[in-house]
């Protein structure tokens, strides 16, 4: 068995309860039920992780480096969109 | 500690841990020609559930002993005719569908005798299968994938796998087998009497080779000798290597 044959996915992992799960590389197998084990045997090793999520690369829809001026620029200047834009009433302590 | 039944646990946990080790070796053999790297990692992890299973036994065996016993002595100072773990774990590795056809028996295998062990009256016996029954619950996941997905893929890959259960089933008959030391410590409630799990496991095996397009070969023949200390011609090679480093360089720390 090659390389060639297999799917890529990537892998997620829960480092504790209560916490995301967070992208941390990708891996080679034949379908979901070999993601899930390779994950657990590549990425888990020691003890970072309670739970494990793997999707197929192919099945993640991401912006590309071209799309960044129409995507991100355009926030650059709205400052009202962040919570830190308003002064607070001196009646409003600790928020 | 009654010396009699001391000693005769010392050997059976020096057995247990035999079984364990050679086979870890074997399985860590693959480490660096796996099919592809996640695989490779994958059989990396087996090797070390059994290699460190194997320490468990042996330092327990160390720990009975006294006298400043190690595991070490256990591992790297016994040879060949000292050393009485079951035959089918010294088995070349051969290709990957010999070793994923052994895998899938002795998974079988110690799930049972893993969770029989967890009832032993011998409480550090107990704890180690507690830890192991785990570890094979995962290997048995794996071993069972691989073997359908070999049995019913290619028309090489069923070839290969049909010939590899062929050629290793006439060694698993021993390790339902007991001499009379084992025999004792099954009275005693502290050894696992695998006779009586027998035909449970040839069920679930049957059951997982014939899902997976193979025929289960009739048994008709057998080789024993292992836990008497007689062995292949492979395990000296095994040990060669095993041990090599630990004779050159006695007691050498790192």
């Amino acid at each position: 068995m090659s390389v060639e044959n297999l799917e890529l996915f990537e892998v997620f992992i829960r480092s504790a309860r209560g916490l995301d799960h967070k992208h941390v590389g990708s891996l080679h197998a034949v379908n979901r039920e070999q993601a899930l084990e390779y994950a657990r045997d590549c990425y888990t090793r020691r003890s970072e992780g309670v739970s494990i999520w793997v999707v197929k690369s192919g099945d993640i829809c991401a912006s590309q480096e071209d799309d960044s001026d129409c995507f991100f620029d355009p926030s650059d200047d709205k400052p009202y969109r962040h919570a830190t834009y308003y002064p607070l009433p001196k009646e409003v302590n600790n928020m | 500690m009654h010396d009699e039944l001391k000693q005769a646990i010392i050997t059976y946990a020096v057995r247990l841990g035999d079984d364990a080790l050679i086979l870890g070796h074997r399985i860590s053999e693959w480490v660096s020609h796996g099919p592809f790297l996640e695989e490779d990692i994958a059989q990396g992890n087996v090797a070390l559930d059994f290699i460190g299973r194997s320490r468990m036994y042996y330092t327990y065996a160390a720990d009975l002993t006294g006298n400043d016993k190690t595991e070490d002595d256990f591992a790297f100072l016994r040879s060949e005719r000292e050393f009485q773990n079951h035959l089918i774990n010294e088995l070349p590795r051969g290709d990957f569908a010999y070793s994923t056809a052994r895998q899938l028996m002795l998974d079988v295998y110690h799930s049972h005798y893993l969770s029989a062990l967890m009832n032993s009256k011998d409480k550090t016996l107990a704890a180690i299968a507690a830890k192991g029954v785990k570890e094979t619950r995962y290997h048995l996941r794996r071993s069972t994938d691989w073997v359908l997905r070999l049995g019913d893929g290619t028309e090489e890959s069923h070839q290969r796998l049909q010939s590899a259960v062929d050629d290793i089933w006439g060694y698993t008959n021993e390790l339902f087998e007991h001499d009379l030391l084992e025999q004792n410590l099954i009275k005693a409630e502290i050894a696992v009497d695998a006779s009586l799990f027998k035909d449970q496991w040839l069920a679930e095996v049957s059951e997982i080779l014939t899902a997976a397009t193979l025929k289960v070969p009739a048994t008709e023949w057998a080789v024993r000798g292992g836990r008497e200390g007689y062995h292949t011609e492979n395990l000296g090679h095994l040990l060669t290597e095993l041990q090599h480093v630990h004779r050159c360089y006695p007691n050498s720390q790192w």
